[in-house]
């Protein structure tokens, strides 16, 4: 590497010295090296070229007395070139390396939520106060046997047990070792107290919060980390997991310094080797592997446990989804191109998958013609931001979602998109003692179950305002939706109408 | 301007409906009293009836009533009756001349009953084959519409005020052991007869007062057990939920309300644990068909009528009982102004369903 890089910093961190006092918390918190004391001159400087822009300085510092700027782009002005292109190519000619990043895609794409809206009652059906009638968001996760009969006992021994969720929103899958264990257990913990799921991710469930295992989606992945027999029968849903939305195609890897002891425990792996996944699992290469790893797992859980297949929302993921059902998995879990991870090569997170919204559709309606929407519960992930997008992703047609980067957010997580690095100055994707005390789980979980209160509670009024007061009125219930500005091709994939367009 | 079943019209309503329960059968007369009361319910867009036990000497027939807005319509109908079944009888819906009636379309009935050998060819029940005829009919026959399809009952449905609807289709001239009514308040100008209440399919049919907000949910549901929903009112879907419910999954009346007005989870949670885990399952797997939104509705079948409430019980609902007699209306007045004497009165409670059947024996004498 040049001694001198070509690449400006991207960010500034300006400090006002008529406020500092030199408490010097900055330096002390700063994840990344760029908020330096220097004690023999008594001085508080800052690298900027290190400064990722995470807030925790800002945030932390008890007078205000650091902004940080965005410096401007290092060219002139092309809207061809990007500053995100330049800086990208000075790093790799520099570096000769796979272009890594954080977080969810966050290229200007269409976004479908921001293009859709919900309706209301006026006049002819009155619109439900939820301040004064019943508003049920219960939702049952798994595979429904039907017809109902009346004769008891028959169909109980083949019936796999439904999951209720309190409300639709569960915590996605975020390994043990991509995320501290004050973050993972903070998620465990609201999972618990809303009566919703977490999802363990990829690196099993620390021995200590068996106690969340009841609220648990126990994840197995192509590496097969921390999964026995133990593990599988603690969880409540089983997760099987093919892709991630955000690097849909590609594994995963945990670099060796975020393998502590405990994590290197609960994956079963050596203390700092690399956990590695490979792309595909290496027994599933068609869909009839798949059938074969669904009743493996369903084998060894006794039929107990709904067993949920996750995909990355791909170009043919309605097709795939009909595959999955058929191989008989109760729930099926597509993400969506905005999905979040913690490390990701950045071509493949911008520019692979499609959006979660467009999915949604496609799935739920190639099951409902033919005939198989029953069969399975449909869990969308990807990019939810809001309470709305949560209730355009029910109305389009899922069950349920899975909420990761929102959650993060609620953790401290301000989207600097290093979590690759270890260095998170949050606590949260970093196994660095020094850091990870910096979340304590108590407030981690209560800021959480604030979040899923908040979003519940919206969507109630969202709800009552349409004349709805249970949650499966809404679902695939499309007639509740309108397009703004989109092009008739998209109104037939999201099967809405365009705003303007009666009912 | 679209013609109504190419986009959606809420509408609010009156309803009246009730039932002998041993089995005498009375002419049409009253339940036009009763529904003329609430006038002002309905706003003299939309009016209809069904009546059951009406075609004693036709009962092991299906009775087409069919109304058919050209000639074409009808010539290709009847082809298509004519390849499916065989026709016992077959005439004009008779009519008198009713001065507020008019433009009415051509109104048949047909007594048939489904060749065997398309049956087989079907490779459906017998139910199934006609349920599937009797939509192809409605999806794919231009101007031709199936007011009602079941046994030993009919449906009389058009553009008016029921009273007129009723004395236009000679109502007064058949005698039936129940009696359901519709007067419709669309809010929208809708000129087609088929869209007027009750809807129908086999013996099933219902007559609403309400806007189900579910009914996208409704809808998509319904259609993965392949019914074409072609009229776009929340009506003709809980005819359906019904049907599937009750003819195919084999539920009982009863708790197929339950399905259409579900108890709510903290009433489910305190049931027993026996009872908890069949409603569960109920609204689990059927959760779909939940009827969310003000509702009250009637629906009459074979045997019986069955009155229901949306949930919170946002419309109303009024049941009435005198002696064998059962009835049900928006209004109490409705009720009073045909039995004055009712000997008891009761609002029923949000989504408990209020069921009429006819005694077993008058049940056999009936159907012998």
């Amino acid at each position: 590497m040049p001694t001198l890089s070509l690449m400006p910093p991207e960010f500034s961190v300006l400090r006002d010295e008529n406020k500092c006092i030199k408490c010097l918390a900055c330096a002390r918190q700063c994840g990344f090296d760029a908020q330096k004391y220097d004690a023999e001159d008594d001085r508080l400087y800052t690298i900027d070229a290190n400064c990722v822009n995470c807030q925790r300085c800002v945030s932390i510092c008890p007078v205000g007395a650091l902004t940080i700027y965005k410096n401007p782009p290092p060219m002139r002005p092309n809207a061809y070139w990007s500053e995100g292109h330049l800086r990208n190519i000075i790093k790799q000619a520099e570096t000769g390396g796979v272009l890594l990043t954080g977080m969810g895609n966050d290229q200007p794409f269409p976004s479908y939520f921001d293009r859709l809206l919900l309706n209301a009652s006026q006049v002819t059906n009155p619109s439900i106060d939820p301040l004064r009638e019943p508003m049920e968001l219960r939702t049952y996760l798994g595979s429904r046997t039907e017809p109902v009969t009346l004769q008891e006992g028959q169909d109980e021994k083949t019936r796999t047990p439904l999951v209720p969720l309190e409300t639709p929103i569960m915590f996605s899958a975020m390994s043990y070792g991509s995320i501290s264990h004050e973050a993972f257990e903070s998620l465990a913990r609201a999972a618990k107290e809303f009566g919703t799921m977490f999802n363990t991710g990829e690196g099993g469930l620390p021995e200590d919060l068996y106690q969340y295992a009841d609220h648990a989606v126990v994840q197995v992945a192509s590496g097969r980390f921390g999964v026995h027999t133990g593990y599988l029968n603690a969880g409540r849903i089983i997760e099987i997991k093919i892709g991630q939305g955000a690097k849909p195609g590609i594994g995963g890897h945990l670099p060796g310094e975020k393998i502590n002891a405990a994590v290197s425990a609960t994956r079963m792996i050596p203390e700092g080797t690399d956990a590695l996944s490979p792309a595909p699992h290496h027994d599933i290469y068609s869909i009839e592997d798949l059938k074969q790893l669904v009743f493996t797992l369903k084998e060894a859980t006794r039929y107990q446990k709904p067993v949920s297949v996750k995909v990355s929302a791909v170009h043919n993921v309605a097709a795939i989804a009909s595959g999955i059902a058929r191989a008989g998995a109760d729930i099926i879990t597509v993400d969506g191109f905005r999905g979040g991870t913690g490390a990701a090569p950045t071509m493949i997170r911008d520019h692979v998958g499609i959006p979660i919204e467009l999915a949604i559709a496609a799935v739920d309606q190639r099951l409902r013609e033919e005939g198989i929407r029953n069969q399975v519960s449909l869990v969308a992930a990807g990019g939810f931001r809001s309470s709305a997008d949560v209730v355009k992703a029910i109305a389009l047609g899922a069950d349920a979602v899975y909420i990761g980067t929102a959650a993060l957010i609620a953790l401290g997580c301000h989207l600097c998109q290093k979590c690759y690095t270890g260095k998170c100055s949050w606590g949260i994707a970093t196994q660095d003692p020094y850091k990870t005390r910096r979340l304590n789980p108590e407030i981690g979980a209560e800021r959480l179950y604030n979040l899923l209160r908040g979003w519940s509670h919206e969507i109630k009024e969202m709800l009552g305002g349409m004349g709805i007061n249970s949650i499966e009125s809404l679902r695939g219930n499309r007639l509740h939706l309108r397009g703004v500005g989109l092009n008739e091709v998209e109104l037939k994939l999201l099967g809405v109408k365009h705003a303007g367009e009666a009912i | 301007m679209l013609r109504e079943g190419d986009y959606r019209i809420p509408s609010g309503c009156a309803i009246s409906g009730f039932i002998n329960k041993d089995g005498s059968r009375i002419d049409g007369s009253s339940i036009i009293q009763s529904i003329a009361l609430m006038q002002e319910r309905s706003n003299g867009l939309g009016g209809g009836f069904a009546a059951y036990g009406i075609y004693p000497e036709y009962k092991d027939y299906y009775a087409l009533h069919l109304l058919f807005e050209d000639k074409i319509s009808r010539n290709q109908v009847e082809e298509l009756i004519k390849d499916n079944f065989y026709i016992e009888a077959e005439d004009r819906i008779p009519t008198r001349h009713v001065r507020a009636i008019s433009k009415a379309p051509l109104l048949w009935r047909y007594f048939v009953t489904p060749r065997v050998s398309k049956i087989h060819e079907s490779q459906e029940t017998e139910e199934n084959f006609m349920t599937q005829l009797v939509m192809r009919i409605n999806a794919q026959v231009n101007g031709a519409y199936v007011v009602s399809s079941g046994k030993n009952m009919g449906a009389f449905k058009g553009v008016g005020y029921p009273e007129d609807i009723g004395e236009f289709f000679r109502l007064d001239e058949y005698q039936a052991y129940s009696w359901i009514a519709h007067g419709r308040f669309p809010t929208n100008t809708p000129g087609w007869w088929g869209g007027a209440h009750p809807f129908t399919l086999l013996d099933w049919s219902v007559v609403h007062n309400g806007e189900v907000s579910s009914y996208g949910a409704n809808r998509r549901f319904l259609e993965m057990y392949d019914y074409k929903i072609t009229l776009q009112t929340d009506t003709e879907v809980i005819a359906y939920a019904v049907d599937l419910l009750v003819r195919r999954h084999k539920l009982p009346l009863e708790l197929a309300a339950r399905v259409l007005a579900a108890p709510f989870w903290q009433e489910i949670d305190r049931l027993p644990a026996r009872e908890r885990d069949l409603y569960t399952r109920l609204r689990v797997v059927y959760g779909s068909l939940l009827l969310n939104g003000p509702f009250s509705i009637i629906v009459g079948f074979s045997g019986g009528i069955m009155a229901l409430n949306d949930r919170l019980k946002l419309r109303p609902l009024v049941a009435a009982s005198k002696g064998n007699t059962l009835y049900v209306a928006s209004e109490e007045a409705a009720i009073r102004e045909i039995c004055p004497e009712v000997e008891e009165v009761w609002y029923p409670r949000g989504g408990e369903p209020v069921i009429g059947r006819l005694e077993e024996e008058a049940q056999c004498r009936l159907s012998a």
